[in-house]
């Protein structure tokens, strides 16, 4: 019997995992499909576990995905969404974590709009914390069913060439995967307007395109950012219809992507702005895809690390 | 270290094992093989090969028992998944379970577990190439080629060319695995 | 009358050009004579052994918040003056962001007067620019002036408006008192909670850009061309400001400035891992941004003072998400130890780390004191510059443990600090 490599207590960002922990989660969740496509989806394996879905951001996607896998596996899954709410009290995150801690939860699920906020449950809780996005920090868990998405299609991402389109600024997709394709091989680029370019990002070693059929012409996968206008202060684009003109992907400047290209979109698409709906539908889109993937994904991070906390800490 | 079966005696074992599952579903479309891994699947495999060289249509599938494990929640690492990989209905089938060697019968009591949340069964048998004492459960079977004797600090290494490089099964002894 | 001798150390006074073996001879509350080793007689004197140490005026601050009134969960007038004492400061200049602001004679004379019931150093008030630090209207500058005030200030806040910044410097000129910045372009640091760099890129932080603090000390040296009047630029921390304030004094304008130990010795690189004891304002820079610092220190001439900018804040206000963690550190007892750091590296010497801690800021806002000079202030500094100590959290004398340093091994220690002919900090003997 082998055992998993996975040395890691939380899973906080891709940027600390290395390639065979990455490889570790897919292969993990990719046994998690079979259980997927059952009549009786779910297994005993974390039966008495508990599992706590803490979001501080709305994220119905996010949120139902992690729950459907924790249930799955047989976790109790408890929903706690503290939007705005924990704050209003004068209570804070720490106190509100140290609470949840007393009930003795094994994995702590967290979506916050600060970045680093999984970091703080992390330093401070025995339990796992999985972070299910922070801020513009990173959203690991994406990621991952990204590439998950694109192995199924293509087998590998070794010499694939990605390009990220959108708000790179503001996205924590976008983080997560410049990472967890740079570590499995491909290369990344980003495409957008400057203004919406957070500074220094070539230093991560992605190319950056302002213009997308310059971005896109060499595309094998194109990663189209949603539009988060709520987490902007100011917008960094004119119009909407100005960004649908000149950074969507729609009828015309699709014909100039490689025949085989794949499409994917974290969601929600706000549709005929990023892409045009015909093609979120289309042949190349791997939306759903992606959605599917999730709940497989998610299922190994739970399993992973459900053991982790009875290491010696 | 004691040999117990040389590699040259695996046909006639595996001959042997397929002969007392015919006995028990005489019906080769209600058989259906179920490797448990790891050393199940080899053994599983083979038995399927001499079905179909005898012209007879039986079904075959693996099962990683991980997920229904008694005893995840004191494990600190979590054992690798295996694929499991079962694309026939198995309401209705005997299922002969394959295993290399039953000992304390934890793993069959998670395989049939497992099984059961894949569907209904007519009958639930199990298949090892050897059996030894200290049964944690009242798990038994007789279709085994090898029924050992040993101590509880005893090992019995079963080994396929497929996972192992070689056919063989020995007994070590204390100090020996 | 008392008398304490200080023997055996080695005396540096930028301020007199002594730097070598000689003894400190203290009367009451002045500096009595500084005489070669072993030339003043210690009959009924008081004598304390400075033996392998060295002995300075007394530090002097340009920058620290106390938070009293209003906040005294973080820190109160007789704490942060305990904990000042503790890093060997005698004098301090505490900013107007209390609750109420100091924006009036009476806030103004409640912290001096405090200052001399429960403090344990002298403490300077410096005044609020505008009413409430709202950026809209003039604080009574004369008003503050009589009440005590050496110097006005929004830190905390910039005052945005151009207009308003001009109407204050001139009134401020006509005073005598220099306006002390906190320069933050309001628009380009909205939301902003770090450097802006790779380093915030990786972390997801909005940041703040090296320009939106060069854009205002840009302008205010400008105005202070404009208006004649003396711009101290507070906690600096980038390389072009550093270039701004160097072309400013070529031009012979009233421009002065400070920066903090924290911005000569950390960069933004300590943010990873998003622990909120790196977190202020100015945002730890680039090594870039450091290392213009450290030569600007070298080159001499450039920098007027080291300055703590003190901010104590509690659990509530750094416990929390990284983008709502209060800004600020405390820095009382970490700045030897850091400014000797720069002397270990070679940027400084001993002399001229000490003359900024002392002299140099002395004279940026005319205050008494920072030299030993017959019949100065008795404010004496002691301190062993090899010792090593590890910065323990329950050993922080500062109501607040807000520091990034918590844990570190630190060289250089503190040993005795004296103001106006009291031991205040260390033992009698």
């Amino acid at each position: 019997m082998g055992s998993s490599g996975l040395n890691q207590k939380d899973i906080l960002g891709i940027e600390d995992l290395e390639r065979s922990d990455i490889e570790l989660i897919l292969q993990t969740a990719r046994q998690f499909e079979e259980v997927n496509k059952r009549a009786i989806k779910k297994v005993p394996t974390l039966r008495g576990k508990t599992v706590i879905n803490l979001f501080f951001e709305n994220s119905t996607r996010t949120r139902t995905s992690f729950e459907i896998a924790g249930k799955r596996l047989s976790a109790d899954v408890i929903n706690i969404s503290a939007s705005g709410s924990s704050l209003s009290k004068g209570e804070s995150l720490l106190d509100m974590a140290k609470n949840i801690e007393a009930m003795n939860p094994d994995i702590i699920v967290c979506r916050h709009s600060s970045a680093g906020a999984s970091h703080i449950l992390s330093r401070y809780l025995k339990a796992s914390v999985i972070n299910a996005g922070d801020g513009a920090h990173e959203h690991p868990s994406q990621a991952l069913l990204d590439l998950m998405t694109v192995l199924k299609h293509r087998g590998s991402v070794e010499g694939l060439n990605v390009a990220i389109v959108g708000d790179i600024s503001h996205s924590r997709v976008a983080r997560s995967n410049i990472y967890c394709l740079q570590k499995m091989g491909a290369s990344v680029s980003v495409v957008g307007p400057a203004s919406m370019m957070p500074r220094d990002i070539a230093k991560l070693g992605v190319k950056v395109h302002h213009r997308l059929n310059e971005g896109l012409k060499e595309a094998d996968i194109v990663m189209m950012l949603r539009i988060q206008r709520e987490r902007i202060v100011q917008s960094p684009f004119p119009s909407l219809r100005e960004y649908a003109r000149h950074y969507g992907i729609n009828h015309e400047n699709i014909n100039a992507l490689k025949k085989d290209v794949l499409i994917m979109h974290p969601g929600p698409v706000n549709r005929g702005v990023e892409i045009d709906p015909e093609i979120a539908d289309g042949p190349y889109s791997v939306i759903l895809d992606q959605v599917t993937n999730g709940v497989s994904v998610r299922m190994a991070l739970l399993y992973l690390l459900s053991g982790a906390n009875s290491l010696s800490l | 270290m004691r040999q117990l079966l040389k590699a040259e005696e695996f046909p006639d074992s595996v001959k042997k094992l397929a002969d007392m599952i015919q006995e028990e579903e005489p019906n080769a479309d209600d058989i259906a093989l179920v490797g448990i891994h790891t050393r199940g699947v080899p053994l599983a495999d083979r038995l399927y090969q001499h079905f179909t060289q005898n012209k007879k249509n039986v079904h075959i599938g693996t099962l990683d028992i991980n997920l229904y494990r008694d005893d995840l929640s004191e494990a600190g690492d979590k054992p690798i998944l295996k694929e499991t990989k079962i694309d026939f209905g198995i309401t209705g089938k005997t299922i002969f379970l394959v295993d290399d060697v039953l000992y304390t019968g934890r793993t069959v009591r998670a395989a049939m577990d497992a099984i059961f949340d894949l569907g209904r069964p007519k009958r639930v048998l199990l298949v090892v190439m050897a059996k030894r004492p200290g049964r944690e459960l009242p798990i038994d079977t007789s279709m085994t080629v090898l029924d050992v004797p040993t101590a509880p600090t005893d090992n019995i290494k079963v080994k396929f060319v497929e996972t192992d490089g070689k056919d063989d099964v020995t007994v070590l002894e204390k100090g020996e695995y | 009358m008392t008398k304490i001798l200080i023997k055996g150390g080695r005396v540096i006074d930028p301020a007199n050009n002594i730097d070598g073996a000689f003894d400190v001879l203290i009367e009451n509350d002045k500096i009595a004579a500084v005489s070669k080793a072993g030339q003043i007689k210690d009959s009924d004197c008081q004598i304390i052994d400075a033996s392998g140490q060295v002995v300075t005026p007394g530090f002097i601050d340009l920058h620290t918040h106390l938070r009293d009134p209003g906040f005294e969960y973080k820190e109160t007038i007789q704490t942060g003056t305990a904990s000042a004492v503790a890093g060997g400061f005698t004098t301090l200049c505490c900013m107007a962001n209390t609750d109420p602001v100091n924006d009036s004679f009476s806030v103004t004379d409640y912290i001096v007067r405090k200052a001399l019931q429960e403090g344990h150093c002298r403490v300077h008030p410096i005044g609020a620019i505008t009413k409430g630090l709202k950026g809209e209207e003039l604080a009574p500058i004369g008003e503050l002036k009589e009440a005590g005030c050496v110097a006005i200030s929004d830190d905390g806040l910039t005052v945005q408006n151009a207009q308003l910044m001009r109407l204050a410097m001139d009134y401020a000129k006509s005073f005598d008192l220099p306006v002390s910045t906190h320069s933050i372009e309001a628009n380009l640091c909205k939301t902003g909670h770090m450097n802006e760099s790779l380093v915030s890129t990786k972390l997801g932080i909005p940041g703040v850009p090296n320009a939106a603090e060069d854009i205002i000390i840009a302008r205010d040296i400008m105005l202070a061309e404009l208006t004649g009047a003396h711009l101290h630029v507070g906690h600096l921390s980038t390389r072009e400001g550093i270039n701004l304030v160097r072309s400013a004094k070529s031009k012979g304008l009233k421009v002065t400035c400070e920066v903090t130990p924290h911005h000569f010795t950390l960069t933004d690189e300590s943010l990873m891992g998003y622990d909120t004891n790196f977190k202020m304002c100015p945002p730890l820079r680039s090594a870039a941004d450091v290392q213009a610092i450290k030569d600007a220190f070298k080159e001499g001439g450039v920098i007027d003072a080291i300055a703590t900018d003190h901010a104590p804040h509690g659990i509530i206000d750094k416990e929390v998400e990284f983008d709502q963690a209060a800004f600020g550190i405390i820095g009382f007892e970490t700045a030897l130890p850091l400014s000797l750091r720069l002397v270990e590296e070679g940027y400084l010497d001993l002399s001229t780390m000490v003359r900024l801690l002392t002299e140099s800021p002395a004279k940026t806002f005319s205050l008494a004191g920072g030299h030993l000079g017959a019949g100065a202030p008795a404010d004496v500094t002691v301190f062993d510059p090899k010792e090593e100590w590890v910065l323990e959290r329950d050993q922080v004398v500062s109501k607040s443990k807000n520091s990034p340093f918590l844990g570190k091994t630190l060289v250089g220690k503190v040993k005795k600090t004296i103001v106006n002919g009291v031991i205040r900090y260390g033992d009698a003997s």
